[in-house]
This record gives C-alpha cells, structure tokens and sequence, in this order.
C-alpha cells in the first residue's frame, strides 16, 4: 500500500516538472519563432529568467524521491537508457549556460548564438522527454537480473527489440513537442504584451490543432500498442477521470485562448499536461516499467520499491519538505508576476 | 581490471572532480557575502556593499557552472552505477533526496532574489535572501557529505536476502559519527578556497594599483578567514577525520601513510615513494614515532602496516592514495603558514605595503583547489576496494549493462562538453575581475 502511495508522490513530482519546466522548455522551443527582435527575445528571457532554475529543481528532487523509493526501477531506467539520458545531461547542461551566459556580452554575435542553443536544446529535450515516456509505456527488454540496455534505435518498429527511437517513441516524442510548444506559448502571452504577445497568439492558435491531432494519434496507438492500458481502463472505470481532465485542458485553451483569457488558457494547458501524464502513469499501473518481450517480467509498484521502513520514514520528511517548496515556489511566482517589463 | 569498472570509476571521478571545482568555492563564498553585507549593515561603509556585489557576480557564475555540472551527478548513480544503486538506493537514496528536497528549492527560489534583487527588495531583506542561499549550500553540502559518509562507514542498515541493503534506523544514517567531523573539514576547506581566493583578487588589485579600498577589503576578509579557516583544516576537523580512519578503516590509514610493516612508535612520513613490487618506502624522510603520537597522541602505539593486512583488502590504487594525501597534507600545511603570515603582517598593518606577501596570497590561488581535490581523492580512494565499506566491493556495482566502450563514449563527451564550459567560465570571471567592483547599485 505505501509502494502505491508512493508511486503517486513520484507521478506528482515528475508531473510537477513537466508542467513547471515544461513552459520554460516550451518558450524556448518557440522563441526562435514568435521573438524577432532582441530586446522581445530578452523579454522572454526575462520572463523565465528567476523561475526556470526552481522549475528544474523538481527534475532533481523527483530524481531523488524516485531514487530511493523505487531504486530498482531507477538503476534499471537509467542505466538502460543510457545513451539518451547522457544526451539529456548534455542538453541539459548547454540549455542551461545559455539561458545564464547570453546576457554578459553584448554583442551581434553572441546572443544570437545563444539563442540558437537554448532554442535547440530546448526542442531536442522536448523530444527526447516524450520518447522516455513512449518507451515506459511501450516496455523495455528487461532481463531477468532486472537490468537491460537498449540501443539508440534498430529498425524502428516497437517490437521486442525495439531501439529508444521507433515511430511510436518518436511519435510520442514530436506530441510532447507539440504540447510543450504550446504550453510555453500560453506563458509568453501571459507575460508579455505588444507585436510578441500577438505573434505567439496567432503560433498558439495554429499549434492548437496539431495538439488536438497528436492528442488523438497517441491515444489511439498506446491502445493498440500496451494492453494493460485497456485492460486497467475497463477494470477500474473511475480510471476516466485522468483522460476527461486531458480533454476538459484541451478544450479550455482553445476557449479561453480565443477569448484572450491568457491565464484560463495557460491553467488550461498545465490540466492537460497532468492529464495526459496521469492518464499514462494509471494505464501503465501496476508496472512501472513495463517489458516488452515477456509481459510478466515488467518491474512493478511492488518489485521494484524500496523496503517498507523507509518508505515510512520518508514520508514523515518528505511531506512537510515538499510543503516548503511549494510554499518557496509560490513565493516567487507571486513575487515576480504580472507582464515583464524591460530594463 | 575489467575495463568496463574502470572507465565507469573514471567516468564518475572526472565528472565529480570537474563539478566540485565550483561548489567549493559557492559554499565558502555564501558565507563571505554573508560577513560582507552583515558589515555593510553594521558599518554603514559602502564599499561593504560593492565588494559583496563583485562576489555576488563571481558567485553567480560559479553557482551556475556548479548547478549545470550537478545534475549529471545524481543520474551517474543510476547511469553507471546501477548495481549498487538497485541495492544501496533504500539507504542513500534518501540523503540524496533529502538534499533536492531541503536545499535546491531553498538555494533556487532565492538565489534570483539574491543574484537580481537586490534593487527590489531592502537592504536587510537582501541580507536575508544572501543569508538563505548560504544556509541552502550548507545544507546540501551536509546531504551530499552524509552519503559519502555512509559508504566510507555504513550504519543503520541491515541485509536482506537478496543482497539488497535496507534502512533500519533513519537516525543513525544522518548521525553517523563520521558525517561530523567530514563535513567540517569539508565544509572549512570550502572555506579557505573562498578565502584565498578573495584575497588572491585583493592581492592582484593592490599589486596593479586598481580599486584600492575594496582591495584592502577582499584581502584584510581573506586573510582573516583564511586564517582561522586553514588551522581549523588542521585541527580539530584534520585531526578528527584521521582518526576515524584510524578506528575504522585502519588499512587505508597504513596506505596513505606509506606504512608496510608494522611497528610501534610508528614515523610520520614527509615524503618518500611507495613500492608497491617490493613493499618498502623508497628515500624517505620520516620523524620518528610521530604517526603514533599524532593518531593515539602516544609515542609508543603500535600502528598496523599494510604487510599484515590480506592483499584482497588494500586499496587498489597505493601510490596515487599516498601521493593525494601527502599533497592534500603539504599544501595544507603551506597554506597555513603563508595566511599566519599575512594576519601577523595585517596586524601590524603593513600587509598592503609588502608586495612580495601580496605577490604570494596572488600566486596561492590554485592552491586550496589543488589540496581539496587531493583530499576528496584521499577519501575516495581511500575507501577502495570497496564501494560500501566492508559491504559492497567497487568492482560489484557499476552497470553491468553499459559496456567500456558505451562508458568510454560518453567520458569523451563529458571531457569534450567540459572543455568548453571551462573555457567559457574563465573567460567569464577574467572579464568580471578586469571590470572590478562598480560603484552604486547596477
């Protein structure tokens, strides 16, 4: 029961970084897009600037929490993803010194360049993040030491050796672009006014129907593709709720969007940015990282948990620590609200 | 040795050693800006404010080389290190957790308010957000200090049947006695790398005859921090952390001493080459009895030597342990001597005038740097062959998956990746010092 328990914390902190860092990877996948000046692309900048550093902490404790809540499901993950993890980190690390490095210099040379990395390495982890969740959802070739090791790709179909990228990972991969996108979309027009707010108006309003198409295409195929997803659907009915919480987001932005509610609109893509992650995370339950060559060897909430003491114990630090977060990243979010304004 | 152990072993030192490079600078520095705006508010000088503004921007490069250098960290244990993360992630992984949990959302939220804030928010708020950013760094550094210490000595855990390694007492995995004294010396040695460090900038502006009042400012906090600093190194956080190596892990004390036979009065070796082929200490220079003296402050111990250890438990990797805990020990010492030096000359107040101690608090800089990677290689390697302590051998818990070549790959890369990042952050701080403190808020 407390591996159940905890398998919600973990899918809360990994949902919570999706949402959270997800609109600063989104502003910068389209800044290259909708920012044509530089003091617009400073503005949006600027307006993840003292939050997208908190938003990555969540990458960190997340990792952390499922560390030592399911550290079978941590060494198998990451040591079989690991030629896409270490490109992770790789992107990771050049996303974040541009976002620091661009404003020392003044120069017609050097921020652009910048620009470049950010923009780039924001899209490839959008990518990339949607492919690991294709693969958790579509199985690994786990053995039976409970490790395996998964090559970059073979001849991309998911089947039993199946490579990181195949074109249902991939599809996954360039959906979790397309929601990213927009998801950052909403928060450049919610933070910034003028020719910028209206260009990515017009992005978000074009972006919003490959949103819904993806969204269609990948429920579709992840039926087809893990059975257990139906199956926990038909067994536990209430399951729905995940999904119509996607659906109710989807349809709030295209609503509130339209209505230049720019808040609803954003608080409308965060909804379904949970939605779409909770309603994997409960299709996959009870694996947590399924196998694709024998369905019964998956890693499981049960197998793959720590021993129960520390479960407990963690709960009585991890509760009132996370508590502090949120209140720290309220804090900051309130202190720097409202439209950005230039220096 | 299987070539996939070692290029995951190399691939986790480089990595590490690379990253530590800022911390331990960040966390000494939190706590030099912290006494700088303190005096700015006590003092009502605002030169106290412009030398913590100088910091504050050398500080934010540093942190921000230091946080993207972290996150490979965390997934190392898991990348590379599967087999013992499966088994020992129970135990350290709640550390570890702990430390993302407590001190990166406190460090993250105010380090903006702290780096970017300052016009915004009043001057003891301000203070406030420099003081919460130190008390993140510390606080992280004592997780991360408390993982370390459980695998160099295990406790509160017991063995399940499968090998993995299970909590039994969350206490005594944060109390464990050798996290203390650790952290201490871990934490001072942060530091004197500060300290050295400010008063190095001091030291080259008073040389070049630029910004001279917050020159005297970096160099009279250096000097008087290092000082105190480098002999707490000494004593009683040195002195602490050796004798837990004596108690606990008394091969590692005999390797890094270069002690083979057993004796008793055992000497203290200044210097020498360990032999390992043929088990003996090529040209020493040694004080008689010292070792004893100064591990059981009795002249006549007997001191273990490695000779009446079983081969299969001595670290695998003698001379370079030797050689890491004699530069660690030898520049400490330096070290030492040159800031008593300068503090003696400082209260007499003719340190500003004496270009020849100004010159060396200059050239000290990589100093400190060099003698905290020597001990940190001391601890790790030290520890071998043992991952856990007595539990889990190194050679049992790399990823048995990711082959040397797929290992190999990515050291490559990391190597290549951090070239770069080094590159880019020296030409970063060189244009912070040439600039020097500004006068007024920016």
């Amino acid at each position: 029961m407390i591996e159940v328990v905890w398998f919600c914390l973990v899918a809360i902190m990994i949902t919570g970084y999706v949402v959270l860092d997800g609109f600063d990877l989104g502003a910068g996948v389209i800044h290259l897009f909708v920012a044509r000046t530089e003091q617009e692309r400073r503005r949006v900048l600027a307006s993840i600037g003292p939050v997208w550093d908190g938003n990555e902490v969540w990458l960190i404790a997340g990792g952390g929490t499922l560390y030592f809540a399911f550290p079978a499901l941590y060494s198998a993950a990451f040591s079989g993803f690991y030629l896409a993890l270490m490109m992770v980190l790789w992107l990771l690390i050049l996303r974040g010194i541009s976002i620091e490095l661009r404003s020392h210099i003044e120069s017609p040379i050097w921020k652009p360049f910048w620009d470049l990395i950010f923009g780039g390495s924001s899209a490839l982890l959008a990518l990339l993040y949607g492919a690991a969740l294709g693969n958790v959802v579509r199985g690994v070739p786990l053995g039976s030491d409970g490790f395996f090791f998964i090559p970059l790709w073979t001849n991309l179909q998911p089947g039993p050796n199946a490579g990181i990228v195949d074109w249902y990972t991939l599809l996954i991969g360039v959906a979790a672009f397309a929601a990213l996108a927009i998801h950052g979309c909403y928060w450049v027009i919610l933070k910034t006014s003028g020719d910028l707010q209206q260009r990515s108006r017009e992005f978000g309003a074009r972006l919003w129907w490959a949103v819904l198409a993806f969204t269609a295409i990948i429920t579709f195929f992840s039926f087809r593709l893990q059975p257990n997803i139906a199956k926990e659907f038909a067994e536990h009915v209430w399951g729905y709720v995940f999904p119509l919480l996607a659906l109710a987001g989807l349809a709030g932005m295209k609503v509130w969007s339209a209505r230049a509610r720019d808040l609803s609109a954003f608080l409308g893509s965060c909804l379904y940015l949970v939605g779409m992650l909770t309603s994997a995370a409960f299709g996959v339950f009870p694996y947590v990282l399924p196998s694709n060559g024998s369905p019964g060897a998956g890693l499981t909430v049960t197998n793959a948990a720590a021993a129960e003491y520390g479960l407990y114990v963690g709960l009585a630090w991890w509760i009132p620590g996370m508590a502090l977060a949120v209140l720290y990243s309220v804090f900051v979010y309130r202190h720097f609200a409202g439209k950005v304004a230039d220096e | 040795m299987d070539s996939a152990l070692a290029v995951h072993r190399l691939h986790f030192a480089f990595t590490i050693t690379f990253h530590y490079l800022f911390p331990q600078l960040t966390m000494g520095l939190a706590l030099l800006i912290v006494i700088l705006k303190t005096l700015a508010l006590r003092t009502a000088n605002d030169h106290y404010n412009e030398a913590a503004r100088f910091w504050v921007k050398i500080f934010a490069i540093n942190f921000a080389m230091g946080v993207v250098t972290g996150i490979p960290m965390e997934f190392q244990f898991g990348t590379n290190w599967a087999r013992f993360s499966r088994d020992a992630g129970g135990v350290i992984g709640q550390t570890l957790a702990m430390e993302g949990v407590f001190s990166f959302f406190l460090e993250s939220t105010f380090l903006g308010l702290f780096v970017y804030g300052e016009s915004r928010l009043s001057p003891k708020l301000h203070w406030v957000s420099a003081f919460l950013v130190f008390l993140g760094s510390w606080l992280s550094g004592f997780f991360i200090i408390a993982t370390d210490a459980w695998m160099q000595h295990p406790v509160g855990y017991r063995l399940g049947p499968n090998g993995q390694i299970i909590l039994d007492s969350f206490w005594a995995l944060l109390l464990n006695p050798w996290t203390l004294w650790q952290y201490l010396h871990n934490m001072i040695a942060a530091v004197v790398t500060a300290s050295f460090v400010m008063a190095s900038i001091g030291a080259f502006y008073l040389l070049t005859d630029r910004f001279i009042e917050h020159a005297r400012i970096f160099v009279r906090t250096g000097v008087i921090a290092g000082t105190a600093a480098t002999i707490l190194m000494l004593f009683p956080t040195g002195d602490g952390q050796g004798r837990m190596i004596a108690d606990h892990q008394p091969v590692t004390l005999a390797a890094m001493e270069g002690l083979f036979e057993t004796s008793t009065g055992a000497p203290l070796v200044l210097a020498g080459q360990p032999d390992t082929d043929n088990l003996k200490l090529d040209n020493p220079i040694i004080v008689p009895g010292a070792l004893s003296f100064l591990t059981y402050r009795r002249w006549e111990t007997e001191i273990k030597g490695l000779k009446d250890f079983p081969r299969d438990q001595w670290p695998d990797n003698i001379p370079l342990l030797y050689y890491s805990y004699h530069i660690m020990v030898g520049l400490g010492t330096l070290l030492i001597l040159l800031m008593t030096l300068c503090a003696w000359w400082l209260l007499r107040g003719r340190l500003y005038q004496n270009r020849a101690l100004l010159w060396a608090l200059m050239l000290a800089m990589p100093f400190p740097y060099i003698a905290t990677t020597a001990g940190w290689m001391t601890a790790e390697l030290g520890r071998q062959p043992w991952l856990i302590y007595g539990i889990m051998r190194t050679s049992q818990g790399f990823s048995s998956r990711v082959s040397a070549g797929n290992g190999l790959f990515t050291l490559i890369g990391f190597m290549g990746l951090y070239l770069i990042l080094g590159i880019l952050f020296l030409f970063l701080v060189h244009r912070e010092i040439d600039h020097g403190p500004a006068r007024g808020v920016q």
